[in-house]
């Protein structure tokens, strides 16, 4: 609930809270602060990697711990933080834009939550514990294979453990659209972030089990010396990498997609537009799905495979670019001749556009096989992906905070230092990595910990270390705006932005059981129609009945306890055998929370229909 | 601590664990569930397929395999499914001690394939020395039939908590969308086997 409605509890009492709720709003607010922690160590190794850059020859940091930097870099980004605030701005919008209570499984909700934080400590334990895995974040056998020390097997259990957690809330999504929608909400009529969360999920569910078991395959390399990857023993090597882009390829559309979603949702709101072309978009977004999971050998053309597979890769990989382009057209032409409200969360949305427009000129230039044998590798590669990453996913999840941030919290994000965050990353973001185009096409390679003097790199990477600055200055003064907010934001509406789908149909932020009665869906943005014809409020498509509501539990924290106690137990069982305590004990105290939950019955309870029926008379005054 | 008496009405519907949203939630996400395991074991029937013939000079598919450990493996899988079958069907009929019968005996011979699994291994590294680390062939051929292998351990537990669990209450509509979410991976599990069956086991003795 409400920051200032929380004051008033102690802080114990909104802690239990936080650590038992199985509530959608509560779990995407924990999504977004643990996501947020790591996107900020993640930021911090960014800022480290950069400053060794700065200068020929660099000593700041030592070639191995560079090494752990860069890994950490990925690996956190990635997993532990463009998937949770993902994850986090779908618990918090999703089952409110289809007019659902809850997700399907609010209880899987909490767990997938769990697991995912106790896999990204356990993570980045291991800069404590004797070093961070250091064999990049695609971490290739056989160099992860032979890798001394604990740090891969760190990337491997924290992967598996949060992996499962996003597995699960993948699932979660798609029961959740496919059975909950609200009366009329038919699937045509869902809004462009609901659809791309639905997609996303699929992905999910599609791509994650293949890493799942490339981790288990690495994992018995290295801890059972089976012989998957080795050699000596007829093992194959090219199957990691197989396995790791049929799962990593989707992965970027993952992170990509439920943004595309978002923008669709920000434009037409702030152009007061319907979305031009909704049905072109809902397609093109499936489009890019399946493509997307037909082209990882893109990551692969040096390896090998030959001119056939190549060849066949490189054609998929181009024609990604039309769906894509579908959608950068139909944006436009959603602005056109709108009345378009230019605030923070749209100039997120307006500095995407040229951005991702760049990251996939490039990125179409990498799916020509025969350049990549040029580009595979170097610092162009390193800007195409940020460009798409950065450009798509970090802008896409500032213009989401700043859309719903009223929804989530009650208040409204502050407009003046909104602006200077925009503009500082903006530039910032352009200064590091547009150079860094050219740094590749130069010859610099990737991963590499100093370069030499005199080879013409030396002021582009300066000038890409002081854009990284810009960039840590900008998210300082986001986070300095979240404190602002909390304590003089302006308290915000119901619906604030004037918006068109049903999250602004309820108070900000929304009651704990989210509708009294479930709206009557009438057709593509919900509330606009109702709003159009003269009503503020939809019309009930349910009689006013108790609620049923699902019981909080403690479960999912401690289940997520036990996995993360069993993984430090495999890490170390190697080292001394006493860690099998650890790791049988940490597997078994899991196995029996799973017990209690099948064993006790949980029935949930009800919201009896007066106390509904008061808060809908409230709402009347 | 809570109860909620929408599930216990005293006359079952006809299809008892789609009669609540909860239930047919349960039923959605396990079928998706079931989407992504799908994918679990393709990426391991790819890495065998890969593997098979990387005996490293150990011994070889042909030379290990005995079809008819499998085939009675295959058919004690197969009949499990059909016996879950028969349980589904006396659930719907609200028959709850017939469909306790038969999901025992549905457990029985699941638990007598695991027997043959692992007298399976246990020949196999006993008097061929074939083991999980003794070629790359070795190990996707543990990986693969030991994550099936896994996956009926797992059903089996599953199995044993739901019948005893509800063994003297009967069947409602909170415990019914719970066995027929069983059923559905039990018979995936089978399903599995099958590939297993051909891809593995039939193809490593084509040679």
């Amino acid at each position: 609930m409400s920051l200032s409605a929380t004051e008033k509890r102690g802080f114990g009492a909104v802690l239990w809270d936080f650590l038992t709720t199985v509530d959608h709003k509560k779990i995407g607010i924990l999504y977004l602060l643990g996501g947020g922690i790591f996107f900020l160590l993640g930021g911090l190794e960014a800022v480290i990697i950069r400053i060794q850059l700065i200068t020929p020859e660099n000593d700041f940091i030592s070639a191995g711990l560079y090494n752990e930097m860069i890994t950490m870099h990925g690996t956190t980004m990635i997993f532990l933080a463009g998937m949770p605030l993902l994850l986090g701005l779908m618990n918090a919008a999703m089952p409110l834009q289809i007019g659902a209570r809850d997700v399907s499984f609010p209880f899987l909700n909490a767990l997938g939550f769990w697991l995912f934080m106790f896999g990204g400590i356990l993570l980045n334990l291991s800069w404590f514990l004797g070093g961070a895995p250091d064999a990049g974040w695609t971490s290739y056998a056989s160099l992860a294979v032979n890798t001394p020390g604990h740090g891969v097997d760190f990337y491997i259990a924290g992967l598996q453990i949060a992996g499962a957690g996003t597995l699960m809330g993948g699932i979660n999504f798609i029961a959740t659209i496919v059975n909950m929608r609200a009366p009329g909400m038919t699937y045509m009529r869902m809004p462009l972030f609901s659809w791309a969360t639905f997609i996303t999920s699929i992905l999910i569910l599609f791509a994650f089990p293949a890493l799942t078991i490339n981790l288990f395959l690495l994992m018995f390399d290295r801890m059972f010396d089976t012989a998957f990857f080795d050699v000596a023993l007829g093992g194959n090597t090219i199957i990691y990498q197989h396995l790791f882009w049929i799962f990593g390829h989707p992965e970027v559309y993952i992170l990509i997609l439920p943004l595309f979603g978002l923008f669709s949702d920000v434009f037409a709101t702030f152009s007061r537009k319907r979305l031009f072309g909704y049905t072109a978009m809902v397609f093109a977004t499936m489009l890019i799905a399946f493509l997307g999971f037909m082209v990882w050998a893109h990551h692969m053309f040096t390896v090998g495979l030959g001119p056939v597979a190549n060849s066949i890769f490189a054609v998929g990989t181009m024609a990604i670019a039309v769906p894509t382009g579908i959608k950068i057209f139909n944006w436009l032409a959603t602005m056109w001749g709108g009345q378009v409200t230019i605030n923070s969360a749209m100039l997120w949305a307006l500095g995407f556009i040229p951005t991702f427009t760049i990251g996939g000129m490039t990125g179409v230039m990498l799916g020509s096989s025969v350049a990549d044998y040029q580009f595979h590798d170097t610092y162009f590669v390193i800007a195409h992906f940020h460009y798409v990453i950065v450009g798509g996913t970090v802008f896409g999840i500032f213009s989401g905070l700043h859309y719903w941030w009223p929804k989530m919290f009650g208040r409204i994000l502050n407009e003046s230092l909104g602006k200077i965050t925009f503009w500082l990353f903006f530039i910032g973001f352009h200064l590091t990595f547009f150079i860094q185009h050219f740094l590749g096409l130069m010859g610099m390679p990737r991963r590499y910990w100093v370069f030499l003097e005199d080879q013409g790199l030396d002021l582009g990477n300066l000038i890409s270390t002081v854009g990284a600055f810009f960039m840590t200055a900008g998210t300082i003064v986001f986070l300095y705006n979240v404190v602002y907010t909390a304590f003089k934001g302006e308290v915000a509406s119901a619906d604030p932005w004037d918006g068109r789908t049903l999250e602004w149909a309820v108070s900000s932020p929304p009651p704990y059981y989210n509708f009294e009665q479930l709206p009557l869906v009438r057709g593509l943005d919900p509330l606009w129609i109702e709003k159009m014809e003269g009503r503020d409020k939809m019309a009930p498509g349910e009689p006013l009945d108790d609620v049923h509501m699902p019981n909080s539990s403690f479960l999912p924290f401690l289940m997520g306890l036990g996995f993360f106690i069993a993984g430090l137990g495999f890490i170390y069982q190697v080292d001394n055998s006493l860690w099998y305590i650890a790791l049988y004990g940490g597997m078994a105290f899991s196995i029996g929370c799973m017990i209690v939950r099948s064993v006790k019955d949980d029935h949930g309870y009800y919201i009896p229909k007066e106390e509904l029926e008061e808060a809908l008379k409230k709402e009347a005054e | 601590m809570s109860y909620d008496p929408a599930l216990f009405p005293e006359e079952l519907p006809s299809e008892p664990e789609k009669a609540t949203l909860e239930g047919q939630n349960k039923f959605m996400g396990l079928w998706f569930f079931l989407g992504g395991e799908t994918v679990l074991f393709a990426a391991l029937f790819g890495t065998y397929l890969a593997l098979k013939n990387s005996t490293a000079g150990g011994p070889s598919s042909d030379e290990l395999f005995g079809l008819e450990l499998v085939f009675l493996m295959t058919m004690m899988l197969l009949t499990s499914s059909l016996t879950s079958v028969y349980a589904m069907y006396h659930m719907r009929n609200h028959d709850f001690k017939k469909m306790q019968l038969w999901l025992g005996i549905t457990g029985l011979l699941g638990v007598g394939f695991l027997i043959c699994e692992v007298y399976e291994f246990a020949h196999y590294i006993t008097d061929y020395g074939f083991t999980f680390r003794s070629s790359a062939f070795g190990s996707a051929f543990y990986a693969i039939v030991g994550f099936h292998g896994g996956h009926v351990t797992f059903g089996i537990c599953w199995l044993i908590t739901l019948m005893v669990r509800n063994a003297k209450r009967g069947l409602n509509l909170y415990n019914a969308p719970k066995f027929n979410t069983f059923s559905l991976y039990w018979h995936f599990i089978d399903v599995i086997w099958v590939f297993v069956f051909t891809v593995v086991y039939l193809m490593g003795k084509v040679t």
